[in-house]
């Protein structure tokens, strides 16, 4: 493991714990209102106070467990579906194949954005939970094509078949001579998924598709943006919950590089100071 | 040739389902819109408007689905959206029509600035890997986590508020009567660079970590390591035989983005008021202007499968061997 | 004569790309005894093993086991086993060996143990708890030869099983096959590129080319007394210690492309002795004697 993903891991590992224990820890109640109007950061308010003198740092961390709850629901939802959907495509191949690969590549085209705006807007409540399953219909379809092509390469491998020639289930296969082999696909996949699913419920919640009453970092985003803070210089009000976003993100992305890496020992930048790609000398 | 055909028929299909979707959402999800806007709207609803939305979302008690469905589509093909109520009564293709020209400038524009700032970058760090040039991966990641809309956000504050060298909102000065003079064109280059600085900012680093990687996969193929045996300048083999060969993928990355790169813009478009398609979605949401909101979803998923149909017309011409592969 | 276990009847595959794999391809397997299978690279030797074990469905043609069509899979596959060519592939690398051989001996409810299996090919049982990657190839490959035999088959069919060895470890292999063989009263068939160790080891050969078998008969006639044009350059291009390299070897050509054969002979574009009718007409099966045949127009006479 490089220091990039142990990077990863540890702010992954930072933002876990901020989720759990985060409302315990939380100085204010993040929506109670109180007598320091708009105040910048202080002792007394770490991120500052919003226009109603609410606490934005209880916000902050409050808001933390619905990010990263709704980012592993949609991103466990989005992965099971996508094995079900990629792997099963690409070993049984024929029509079914064409069934669920059409399926698939409809579900990439399609912008999803707009389509989980008016989805989210037609459901008469729009709580973590039901965002998490709309989120994750969207975000399935590109882990369904990378594992399909990947399952498409192992399931004629000898070892698949010698499997099968001892007679295996074709079910079994699936499960327990193809899938093992896809662990590192899997797993980067789901990671790229929650990143997705991430990002995508925050901007829900700044647009103000989502339930507003749940505290997100997007919807500390959408009461600056409603309440002008841009305008009138409270920067504190959405720096903090922005930068969030990014550190999450990246925590995140550097995971999925060390497994990306792990799985393509190519992408390993082996030695320092190489140039180009020939282990030549050059003077 | 076959290949294309059948692109265009996949095409044919999502839109098909895409249509077909918007037809049944109102129709599945639970909930009454049409009494949800008429108490919104006290009483500012014509009887006519309310008859057109009942049918629209298929309340219309009289008739079959399959009815409905049809003359759905009857109202497609004249261009008939409904009315937008946030606009009212001017008709929803209008409203898109108005705005259309400037997403598709907006949007234009940056990604054609993005793609190709990002490959040359991306060719390159992948071409010094292994040097300092890598502490680019982690700059780029943290660069391509944060939000379009937030670092909209931060140019805002930065450079509207603060500083006040660009303007915060807008896609023109609000007195100013659009026209073809070139007083105008100077405006609307102004207003939009702060939102293309954005877009360009934050979707840049996507591809430039996707070129890297293609470029280190490409690399170490037989026929980079026979070019060095040759003898062939670094330049040359990194131009003419790593990247022309990593570049393909990137392209076909290209079109499977594009649905991401619009939900980009059109954030952006939100968070700076610009008068594209963006802002009007973000309107309709906030008054839930269901008509408003099926026609922008149409339009965008329209525009981006003919985008698509593009890219492969593209890809063909890249790339002589004829994909067999039915991606 | 032994009993027959297994029987080919007309076999014929063709992928769905075009390429004709394999044409018309009749041979039986006996109870005790080796037959061997010899053709050049991409002559249809796996696709031949492929469709006898049914891992691939045949265009045409029919399979008899114990003179009966063949029920479901899983009951035919406990009396058909096949070790595939390439031991490096056939071990799935996410599982120990243990897990390689308990399955088959689950599947078919037998009694014996992983140890044993690895026991009768001459393995220690501490291999159990490794990998694949942990294995040297002519280990992994009687590893996958103990697979074979955890169902208890009747009919090994073996696809080029020391191809991939390195030739110092080659014999030890064939010799387990062999002695198993004896032991166990298998019906084995041996497919090989190698027609020597078909005389070696096996009792009785066919030749294939292009996808349709050419020659059979008994090992010693088939290799000592070959026929048709292909055998005999195939033996005459093999090093062979018993004979004086006389003169350089006819070179053997470019193999035939199995998506449009030639009409007629497939071997006559390259066959020295080709006649004008070898290019029209496919040649029937001349019989030469004590089960020796040849499809050849050479043998027309001898039947006639
Ligand atoms: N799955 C497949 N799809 C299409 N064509 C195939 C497939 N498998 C094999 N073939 C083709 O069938 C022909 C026979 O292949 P086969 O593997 O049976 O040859 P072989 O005699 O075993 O060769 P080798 O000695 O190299 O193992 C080849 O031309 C090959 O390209
Ligand atoms: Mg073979």
């Amino acid at each position: 493991m490089n220091a990039k993903t142990r990077a990863g891991l540890a702010l992954l590992g930072f933002f876990g714990l901020i989720a759990v224990v985060g409302p315990w820890i939380a100085p204010y109640d993040p929506s109670a209102m109180g007598p320091d109007l708009l105040q910048p950061p202080s002792g007394a308010h770490w991120f500052g106070t919003t226009m109603t003198g609410q606490d934005v740092f209880s916000q902050v961390l409050v808001g933390t467990r619905g990010v990263l709850v709704v980012g592993l629901v949609a991103g466990v939802l989005a992965t099971v579906l996508s094995i079900v959907i990629g792997v099963s495509a690409g070993f049984l191949g024929g029509a079914a194949d064409e069934l669920l690969s059409a399926l698939s590549n409809i579900f990439l085209v399609v912008p999803a954005l707009p389509l989980i705006i008016i989805v989210a807007s037609f459901l008469p409540d729009s709580g973590d939970l039901l965002i998490a399953v709309v989120i994750s219909l969207t975000a399935w379809a590109w882990g369904a094509r990378v594992l399909r092509a990947q399952t498409l390469s192992l399931r004629n491998r000898d070892y698949v078949l010698a499997a099968r020639a001892t007679g295996e289930r074709t079910w079994r296969l699936i499960v327990f001579e193809v899938l093992p082999n896809l662990t590192a696909v899997i797993a980067s996949g789901f990671v790229g998924t929650v990143i997705f699913a991430v990002l995508l419920e925050i901007t829900l919640s700044f647009i103000g598709v989502a339930s507003i009453s749940n505290w997100n970092w997007g919807t500390v985003l959408f009461w600056a943006q409603s309440n002008q803070a841009l305008s009138q210089g409270a920067w504190w009000w959405f720096v903090p919950a922005g930068l969030c976003i990014a550190f999450l993100g990246t925590a995140l992305a550097l995971v999925n590089f060390g497994i990306d890496e792990y799985a393509n020992p190519r992408l390993r930048s082996a030695g320092r100071g190489k140039v180009g790609f020939t282990p030549v000398e050059r003077s | 040739m076959r290949f294309l055909l059948r692109r265009t028929v996949f095409y044919l299909v999502t839109a098909w389902a895409a249509i077909t979707v918007n037809f049944l959402l109102p129709r599945l999800l639970p909930g009454d819109p049409v009494q949800a806007m008429i108490t919104r709207f006290q009483g500012r609803l014509s009887g006519d408007a309310v008859q057109s939305l009942y049918v629209l979302f298929g309340l219309d008690q009289n008739t079959s689905v399959l009815e409905q469905y049809l003359s759905y589509w009857g109202n497609l093909l004249t261009g008939d959206l409904g009315l937008s109520f946030t606009f009212f009564p001017t008709p929803v293709s209008e409203v898109l029509g108005q705005s259309m020209p400037w997403t598709l400038g907006l949007m234009g524009v940056t990604t054609v600035i993005s793609f190709g700032l990002g490959t040359v970058i991306g060719v390159y760090a992948g071409w010094r890997r292994g040097t300092w040039v890598d502490a680019l991966v982690p700059v780029t990641t943290f660069f391509s986590a944060i939000p379009y809309f937030w670092l909209g956000l931060i140019a805002i504050a930065v450079f509207a508020v603060n500083w006040q060298v660009f303007p915060a909102a807008g896609g023109y000065p609000a007195g100013m009567e659009p026209g073809f003079s070139g007083e105008f064109a100077g405006a609307v280059l102004y207003h939009a660079v702060l939102p293309a600085v954005t877009i360009v900012v934050s979707s840049v680093a996507g591809w430039i970590l996707g070129m890297r990687n293609m470029m280190v996969t490409v690399s170490a193929e037989d026929y980079v390591l026979v070019a060095h045996a040759k003898g062939l300048s670094q330049r040359r083999v990194m131009i003419s035989y790593a990247a022309r060969n990593a570049i393909l993928p990137s392209v076909s990355g290209f079109a499977l983005s594009l649905g991401f790169v619009v939900g980009g813009t059109l954030l952006v478009e939100m968070v700076f008021s610009y008068p594209g398609i963006g802002y009007v979605l973000f309107q309709g949401v906030n008054a839930k202007d269901y008509p408003l909101m099926q026609g922008v979803f149409l339009v965008v998923t329209l525009a981006v499968l003919v985008a698509n149909l593009l890219a492969d017309v593209g890809y063909l011409l890249l790339d002589p061997r004829t994909r067999r592969e039915a991606w | 004569m032994n009993e027959v276990v297994l029987e080919a009847r007309g076999l014929t595959k063709h992928y769905r790309r075009g390429a004709r794999a394999v044409e018309d391809v009749s041979l039986v397997l006996r109870r005790g005894r080796v037959t061997a299978l010899v053709g050049e690279s991409g002559s249809g030797k796996s696709t031949v093993a492929k469709l006898l074990a049914r891992l691939v469905p045949a265009t045409s043609g029919e399979i008899l086991l114990r003179g009966e069509k063949p029920g479901r899979f899983r009951e035919y596959c406990r009396s058909v086993q096949m070790i595939f060519q390439d031991p490096f592939a056939s071990l799935n690398p996410v599982h120990r060996i243990r897990y390689t051989l308990t399955r088959p001996l689950k599947i078919h409810r037998r009694s014996e143990t992983p140890e044993q299996l690895l026991e009768a090919v001459q393995l220690p049982a501490d291999f159990l708890d490794r990998y694949p990657h942990e294995l040297s190839g002519g280990q992994r490959q009687r590893v996958a030869i103990a697979r074979a035999l955890a169902a208890q088959p009747s009919v090994l069919l073996a696809d080029e099983p020391v191809s991939m060895l390195d030739v110092s470890i080659r014999l030890g292999v064939l010799n387990l096959l062999r002695d198993l063989k004896e032991r166990l009263h298998l019906a084995v068939l041996y497919i090989t590129h190698d027609i020597a160790s078909a005389r070696y080891f096996a009792d009785e050969t066919f030749v294939m080319y292009g996808g349709q078998v050419v020659e059979g008969g008994d090992s010693e006639t088939v290799t000592q007394h070959p026929a048709h044009p292909y055998t005999q350059l195939l033996i005459a291009s093999a090093p062979d210690p018993d004979r004086p390299a006389t003169s350089t070897p006819t070179p053997l050509g470019e193999p035939p492309s199995l998506g449009s054969p030639p009409d007629g002979c497939r071997f006559s574009p390259r066959c020295p002795q080709a006649t004008p009718r070898c290019w029209t007409d496919a040649p029937p099966r001349c019989s030469l004697g004590d089960g020796h045949w040849a499809a050849c127009w050479l043998y027309e006479e001898v039947v006639a």
